[in-house]
Parts: C-alpha cells; structure tokens; sequence
C-alpha cells in the first residue's frame, strides 16, 4: 500500500507543485538549508537488506547504505542520529527522490546510464561494487548458471536483477520462467517454498538474503557473475552543492581509510597532526569543510559517527559481519581494489 | 370608446427554452455561473498540464511517450499474446491488460455463480445450509482481501509438491507448486472445417428449438427435438473429422529439467488471485442477492407455491426475474470492485496492468505521470464498459418485465 501511496504522492507532486522540491527551489531554498531547518536528513533505504540498511531488533537502522547516511548528517548536525529513514521498495524508490520525500537515496542501487539520465537524479559515487549472481537450493546439485535452462526464477521487480536476468538467459539461449514480487520479503519467501528453483539479485544481497532463510546451510551461490552493479547514492538534480557535499561524504570516508585514520584514533590524530595532507583532511589547515557548505571538522565529524570506509565495511558486510563478504574490488586502490577517492585539497 | 385589449404577447418560446435547459431555475444567472465554473476548471487543469511540464523540465525528468516504443528487456511468467523480452513497452501494456482482464471476467463468472449459490442457501429453510452460507458470508467479507490473496498462495498452493513429484491426474494432467500442466492442444487442417460443422449444428439446434416452442406456444403441439439434436452436435463434427482429417491433437506435457516442458500451464499467481477475489466478491454478491430476493414481495413465493411449482422453479421463474432489478447496481459495483482489486496481484507476483505497467515498467522508465494517467484511463474504461454492459442488461431486465 505504501507503494500505491508513494506512486499516487509521485503523480500529485508532478501535476501540482512538485510539492517540498518547487516550493523550496520557487523560495530560492538549497536542499542544504531545507534539511538544516528540518533538523533532518532524510534518507531513502531499503525495506531490510541486512549489511546494507536493516533495522536492528531495537529498531536502529544499521548497514553500509545507512552508515551514508549518517556520515551526511554527521557533516551536518554532527550528530549521525539526526536521520529520518524511509524504507522503499525497489520499484517506488525513484519516485519517493523525484517528488522530495527523501533528500538522499541511499539503498542497493545499481548506476546505470538511463538512471543517471532520465529520472531527474545522478548519482554521487560507488559505495559498493557488486555483480549479480544466482542462489539455488544445494539439492538440486546444480553447479553453475549455465545449467539452469527451463528453471523458474524470482526476482524482484524494478530492478535491474529482472533485465540483466532476461538478456544472460536470452543470449545463452535458455528457456525460464520469472516470477516478479514487488518486495525482497515476498521474493524470497516464493524461493523459499519452492516456487522457483533459483533467487537472483546482487550477490551481496543474496548473501544478505540467505542468512533470512531457514537454513542457510542448504542454499549455495553458484559461482557465475553475470552482470557489474556498482551501488551508490542518488540525489536530485538540480542542486550541485547538495550533490558535491553527499559525493564528498563518500569520498572523505575513503581517503580517511587511506590515510589510516580510525574511529579511535581520529581525534587524537586531529589534534596532532602534522603532515599537509592529513592537515587538510582533518581540518585544521584550509576550509574544505566550508567549500562544502559545511564545518572544517567535517572529516572528524563523518569518522566520529561511522568510521572510515574499511570500518564501515567491515562492521557491517564484511569480516567483522554476519555476511563476511570479503572485500574483493571493493578494497582501496592501492592494496588491490578500485576504490579510488579524489584528494581532498 | 373602444379599448383594444391587447392580448399579452407570450415570450419568446425558443429563449425561454434555451435559458432553461443552460441554467435551469437560476435562469441566466445559473447559465453565467456554469459558463465560469467550466472556465475555472479549464483554467486549473492547463495550469497544473503546464505546472508539471515545467516541473520535469528543470528537474530534467524524461516525459512524453516515447518510451512506449523502447524495448522492454524485461520477462512475464503469463502473456495471452506472444510475449518476449525483445518486445516493447507498448506489448506489455498490452499483456498486462489481457492479464487483468482475464482474472477479471473469471473471476467475475466465479463470483456470481457462488455469490448466488450462498444467497440462496442462506434463505434456505434448511437450518443447516442457512448457517453453512451465513458463516461463510461473515468469515469470508471480514478479512482483508489481501491477506486472503497470500493466504491461497503461501498458505494453500504453495504446499503443493514440487514438479518432480507432481500429484497426476491420468498421466495428462500434473498439479505441483509451479501450477497446473495440462495438454496443450495443437490445431490440424480439420480444425477450420470441425469448427464450422460446430457452429451449423449450434444455430440448427437453436433453430429447432424455437421453431417446437412456437408448435407449443401456438398450436399446443409437442415435438421432440432431442434426436434431432444429439443427431446434430454429434453428426455434423463427426463427419467433418471424418473428411477433413482429426481437428487437434494434444501436446502431453513432459517433466525435462526443472519444469514440464510442453502442454499448457496454469500458474499458481493465476489460481490464487482468482480463487482469492471470486470468494471474496461472492460474499458480497450474496448479501447484494438475498436483499434482492427479500425485496420481492413474500406473495409472488406464495403465489408460486399455489400453482404448485416447487421452491426452486418459483425462485427461478417468478422472484429472481422481478429480484434482479434490485440486485443489478449493487451488483455492478461488487463486479467493479474485483476488477479495481484485482490490481491486488501485484502482492503475489500476477503479471497484470498494474503490475507490470504501472510496476515495472514505471520503475525502468521513472516516467509516473504519463503511465499513471494511461493506468487510470484504462481502469476507467473497463469500469465504465463494465457498467455500460450491465445497465444495458438492466435495461432488458426492465423493457421485459413491462416496467
Ligand atoms: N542493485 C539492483 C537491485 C537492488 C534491489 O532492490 N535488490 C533487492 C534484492 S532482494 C533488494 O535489495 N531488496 C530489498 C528490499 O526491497 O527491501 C538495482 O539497483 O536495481
């Protein structure tokens, strides 16, 4: 229901005003300022992807998605809980950016050309880079993808898991059947009694997906990689400072990996830092932080709230998780990955 | 002195009709006032066109229809019509909307026929039918719909075995959680001709009927025409096949892989969606009846009894008929209902409009004005045709009753 609303929400800021945003945009008001006389940042999320943005049983969102998010408000209100989250479903998180009701998406989505474009948003970076891969039942002692000519599969809709889906079956010549569920609860629950003989998404949320199962020991992830999704944030067009400062977000916590600088550490490294480079990053020489519309400190502030991007990483996808994903392409550039963050100068 | 009286001369007839059919009492002011309410409207509508026009312009949102010729790329697990990947955004509106309208129409003719059925059982003077149809009417319209669409899906059709270990039904017909497999069958040569020997023997049977009701009506002859039409339906086809070579052969499904592979498939999405709406309209269809029924006057039942017809050719002949006058705008508002919530589907992954239009297809493009606009439009057409159909039968109901 929540999806029709969002839909119906779309359409009338559409037709109308396009509510917050042309209202804000007509007074002359950045999202910057919007949020800062909110006292909010509001951010879209998924509707439970554990590692990525998953509330806790105490009903704390946590997750790599989530940690943007709070890094952004961290700059901000330099308080990471100062975050209003909005769970979305594949399929209504475009619309819920286009009409204003979130002023970062922040939620397992994959860049793509026609995304950048034609939906009024860009995106700011690559929080995590992914592929899309295949989850079966160990039970059918299927070994890789290519053996799954005439298999029913589950997908969620809206997402490109569905397209990427029909061109590797179309362009290795296999005949399947997809069934497209609306959210990840529904899909994996139609895996999971036996609908479909396959569940598809990004591998890291199959991953994520498989510890929800009953028993995770019987399902495997065949090994083929069908497709790159590198995932990211999305603001609106339209407002470059809201989208330099959340592009910033992303890349501060990565130079601060780069630069060994820790949630323990970073105050006391504040305070004696030295070196130009590490200077500038922590603030206390230029005024990066101001270029940005926000504080000098900003740097302190995101590692403060979330820590650097290895130790979001770890904490929440990786080794130090339930899901321990190995970091793979997503390690720094300079010890074998592609993450690769701009100076901050 | 002669005084001409002058008779008085009556106003202009044609005005006065004209200020009377544009403003009613008000007279012309009720004309000015409508002449300013349809220009406000006017004017609020272009400014909201324009207003959103604008809008996507500057925040650069893709708009205009274009997108309706751009490749899909997506799958659908039912299409009526040949449906691939390749196909066009326009193609899957299409499979959407024969998708929805296929729950509908089966689920509407499930709907009535139960709907009925529960009416007439809960006026039954039998005790225990009354309160079987009476429970159901209660249990069945106090949940919500949707809960009732998971329940026949994941609680009900999902416990059926897996493909290998099909329930079968005479080696034919194969009933596991990916739906029902039955026999596809496949056209011949002697399809066209069987075909057309079908619908002789029909129209000739027609015709026969109504030519041994005129010999009753008129001249109190009775002819049987049951050889006549046995010898007919069955004749005419045999001798076509005869000539013209077998019509069709069924295609027998057959496990390979995952799957069956050949024959037809109902998918589960399919059975539970309709299942789950055609239970839950006919509880209201039951209600909309028996408040039918009671409205007719207790006499006509007795009536009936005094000519001594049995309860059922009484209910039949005498109170439904003079009921149906009632029952047909409730009726069309439960049949309006289904079809508005047979968009529900998108919950268990039905392929209909809503869902695969106003879903996916809105999510790939981001184009939410323009596919929701064509969404409503299209539901407001069925609806509208829906209501059309049943005021014409109304409209019947009424002329033959003399009323
Ligand atoms: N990265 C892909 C897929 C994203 C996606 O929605 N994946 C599903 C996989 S199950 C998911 O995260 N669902 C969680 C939810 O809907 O809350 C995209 O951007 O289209």
């Amino acid at each position: 229901m929540k999806r029709v609303l969002a839909v119906t929400f779309a359409l009338a800021a559409g037709l109308s005003l396009q509510s917050a945003v042309a209202q804000d945009a007509a007074k002359g008001k950045t999202t910057l300022e919007t949020v800062k006389a909110r006292g909010m940042l509001s951010c879209g999320v998924s509707q439970g992807l554990p590692g990525f943005s998953a509330p806790d049983d105490k009903g704390n969102w946590t997750g790599i998605d989530v940690d943007v998010c709070r890094a952004i408000a961290a700059t901000i209100f330099n308080d990471p809980t100062k975050v209003k989250f909005v769970p979305l479903s594949a399929k209504d998180r475009f619309i819920a950016l286009q009409s204003g009701e979130i002023d970062v998406l922040s939620r397992n989505t994959t860049w793509t050309l026609s995304r950048d474009t034609s939906l009024g948003a860009n995106f700011t970076g690559v929080t995590y880079y992914d592929g899309q891969g295949f989850l079966v039942k160990k039970s059918l002692k299927v070994n890789s993808a290519l053996e799954l000519n005439s298999a029913s599969v589950c997908v969620q809709t809206g997402t490109t898991t569905e397209q990427n889906l029909a061109d590797y079956f179309k362009s290795n010549k296999m005949k399947y059947e997809v069934i497209a569920f609306s959210s990840a609860d529904e899909t994996v629950k139609a895996y999971e009694s036996g609908r479909c003989d396959v569940f598809t998404s990004d591998v890291s949320q199959l991953y994520a997906e498989r510890l929800k199962l009953a028993n995770p020991a019987d399902h495997v992830v065949l090994p083929e990689v069908i497709s790159k999704e590198p995932l990211g944030p999305m603001v609106r067009h339209g407002d470059d400072q809201w989208f330099d400062l959340v592009k910033w977000t992303l890349f501060a916590m990565m130079d601060a990996e780069e630069f060994g600088i820790t949630q323990k550490n970073v105050e006391e490294m504040a305070k004696t830092a030295d070196k130009p480079e590490l200077k500038r990053v922590l603030g206390t020489d230029g005024n990066f932080g101001e270029q940005l519309g926000v504080t000098k400190d900003w740097v302190v502030r995101i590692v403060k709230a979330v820590g650097n991007y290895g130790e979001s990483f770890d904490r929440n996808v990786g080794a130090g998780s339930k899901l321990g994903i190995a970091r793979g392409l997503n390690k720094l550039w300079n010890k074998g990955g592609i993450q690769y963050a701009p100076p901050i100068r | 002195m002669a005084m001409a009286v002058e008779p008085r001369k009556p106003p202009p007839q044609f005005l006065f009709k004209l200020r009377r059919a544009l403003g009613g009492k008000a007279g012309w002011g009720g004309l000015a006032l409508q002449v300013l309410f349809v220009a406000a409207l006017a004017w609020i509508s272009y400014e909201i066109v324009s207003n959103a026009r604008g809008n996507l312009e500057t925040q650069r949102i893709a708009s205009g229809f274009g997108f309706m010729s751009h490749t899909a790329g997506f799958g659908v697990s039912q299409s009526l019509i040949p449906y691939s990947e390749t196909d066009t955004y326009t193609r899957v509106f299409f499979v959407g909307l024969l998708n929805t309208l296929l729950v509908a129409a089966v689920g509407i003719f499930f709907a009535t026929i139960i709907g009925f059925i529960v009416a007439l059982g809960r006026l039954s003077p039998n005790w225990l039918v009354s309160r079987i149809s009476g429970g159901y009417v209660e249990l069945v319209r106090n949940q919500p719909l949707l809960f009732q669409i998971l329940f026949w899906y994941l609680a009900v059709l999902s416990t059926l075995p897996n493909p290998r270990q099909s329930v079968s039904i005479f080696g034919s017909f194969f009933l596991n959680n990916r739906g029902l497999v039955v026999p596809r069958p496949v056209g011949h040569e002697g399809l066209i001709p069987f075909a057309i020997a079908v619908v002789v023997a029909i129209v000739g049977c027609l015709l026969l009927r109504s030519y041994s009701r005129h010999a009753l009506f008129q001249n109190g002859r009775r002819i049987v025409i049951w050889p006549y039409v046995l010898g007919l339906l069955i004749g005419l086809p045999l001798i076509a096949t005869l000539v013209f070579g077998v019509p069709v052969t069924f295609e027998m499904p057959v496990l390979k892989g995952f799957n069956f592979s050949g024959g037809s498939r109902v998918i589960p999405e399919f059975v539970a969606l309709t299942l789950a709406l055609s239970t839950y309209t006919a509880a209201f269809i039951a209600e909309v009846v028996r408040a039918g029924i009671l409205s007719v006057h207790k006499g006509q039942m007795e009536a009936g009894a005094s000519l001594g017809l049995s309860r059922g050719s009484t209910l039949r002949l005498i109170v439904v008929p003079q009921a149906m006058r009632v029952i047909l705008p409730p009726l069309t508002n439960q049949y309006l209902n289904l079809t508005k919530n047979s968009s529900l589907a998108v919950g268990i992954g039905y392929p209909d409009l809503f869902s695969v239009f106003a879903g996916t297809t809105l999510s790939q493009t981001g184009q939410a004005i323009e596919i929701i606009a064509i969404t409503m439009g299209v539901y407001l057409l069925i609806s509208l045709v829906t209501s059309a159909i049943m005021s014409f039968y109304g409209w019947r109901i009424g002329r033959s009753m003399g009323a």
